[in-house]
């Protein structure tokens, strides 16, 4: 049972931003890591909370000039209910979609995965893939943090204490393509074991623009560099995808845990990649 | 501590409790309803399944300030109608038909993600249906006769 500290409920974004400057506060919008996580069991309990849940300027799906635009408090099921986010980015939705059951995806939040910043965030390889922008606001300014550099450790984040993250920013390149697979013990209801999401432009010289993330498989949701090499400026024909994959497993460092062990996700990651990659290439 | 007021299967409710409490144990602890069950109480089993303004939620995730304003509906009011004139909801009647129930704990939390999906407007397809109920765990595994419950409401609806 989570503890009861005091909880505020503002509806105004400055009304928030003056409890997160006063200190010990913790935001919760969907609730559903922090219900659980507030127990006493897993750490101090926060002095205080912050209900996020009445504030109206993190809500809303926008097509802007420079890319999709999600406030932190878009759940999940709106992302897999948004036309916008179905025609622009599919495979946020299909991320989205892998996560909970419609109990979870109707209260969990866009900005509460970013937040928690789990290594296995379903969402989170989508962001780094998409090269998305986190904007996040505060007494002292909002300013943008690009998702490859949200992720610095284990759970911990760009984001200061005294700040609230508020939109994020998908940039829609034309013909970027944009691939999502999460392998969990079961459809529902389960905590990844390997998330890999794959982005590409392709173009007369090839693909330019790869980017190749996964979770599940670091301290961090992770872009696998020497992979995106191989790929970058190349096809993916059986000679590439081969290498891409290989490069891939000998790249990865994860760690064995209750959910799986390092072997596993070494071999299933290079396997969804080659997987992917093979769609892509239509053979 | 702040009164929260809400209306619960119709009726207006009002509680003096922390915010931080959970709708769950508001339910069953403040206002009586005990049909609502705790199962894990982390979002896993679905148990406590009811309906947040008309969508599905696990209550044991949902801190009672942000039901402040707004409309739930537990299983002792799935069908305010139907109870009116002493009779089940369509989906209790069903269950009870098919013998969807073992041990019984999941059938409330079975029942609430089941009217979620008839009301969205969902119909008798099996794998819809089991991804409507993916988030209610049933640990005597009984789920075939669960899913042709609903099936068969979704059938008498079309």
């Amino acid at each position: 049972m989570p503890a009861e500290p005091p909880i505020d409920t503002p509806r105004h974004l400055f009304e928030a931003y003056d409890r997160l400057a006063a200190g010990s506060t913790r935001p919760i919008a969907g609730g559903t890591d922090i219900m659980v996580g507030i127990t006493g069991e897993l750490g101090p309990v926060p002095e205080r909370m912050l209900d996020l849940s009445r504030i109206d300027a993190l809500r809303g799906i926008s097509l802007e000039a420079d890319g999709l635009v999600l406030g932190a408090r878009t759940t999940y099921t709106e992302i897999r209910t948004s036309a916008l986010c179905r025609e622009h980015l599919p495979a946020l939705g299909e991320a989205a979609a892998t996560i909970g059951a419609a109990q979870i995806q109707n209260r969990g939040t866009l900005g509460g995965n970013i937040a928690n910043a789990s290594p296995a965030g379903d969402t989170l390889p989508v962001l780094l893939a998409a090269d998305a922008t986190i904007l996040v606001g505060g007494q002292r300014g909002e300013r943008e943090i690009k998702a490859v550099d949200f992720f610095v450790a284990y759970r911990k984040t760009a984001l200061a204490p005294d700040e609230l993250i508020l939109q994020v920013k998908f940039p829609l390149p034309p013909g970027r393509e944009l691939r999502f697979r999460k392998v969990g013990t079961r459809r529902a209801q389960a905590i990844s074991k390997v998330v890999v999401a794959l982005a590409w432009q392709d173009g007369p010289k090839g693909w330019s623009d790869v980017r190749v993330a996964l979770g599940s498989v670091a301290a961090t949701p992770i872009r696998a560099a020497a992979t995106e090499a191989v790929l970058q400026g190349a096809r993916p024909t059986p000679e590439v995808v081969d290498r891409a994959a290989e490069t891939l497993a000998a790249e990865l460092k994860p760690i064995d845990d209750v959910r799986s062990t390092a072997e596993y996700r070494r071999a299933v990651s290079a396997r969804v990649l080659h997987r992917l990659l093979r769609d892509a290439g239509g053979w | 501590m702040t009164a929260y007021r809400f209306l619960v299967n119709g009726a207006p409710a009002e509680v003096d409790v922390p915010g931080m409490r959970r709708l769950l144990d508001v339910l069953r602890e403040d206002l009586a309803l005990t049909g609502t069950k705790e199962g894990c109480g982390e979002g896993e089993c679905g148990a406590c399944s009811v309906l947040l303004d008309g969508q599905v939620v696990d209550a044991c995730l949902v801190p009672i300030c942000q039901v402040d304003g707004r409309i739930v509906r537990t299983v002792e009011g799935l069908s305010l109608a139907a109870r009116e004139r002493g009779a089940l909801d369509a989906l209790q009647e069903a269950f009870l038909d098919h013998g969807a129930a073992q041990c019984g704990i999941c059938t409330p939390g079975m029942l609430m993600a089941a009217r979620a999906y008839l009301d969205a407007g969902g119909g008798p397809d099996d794998r819809a249906i089991r991804e409507a109920i993916a988030g209610n765990l049933c640990r005597c595994t009984g789920y075939t006769k669960i899913v042709d419950a609903i099936a068969s409401v979704a059938h008498a609806d079309g």
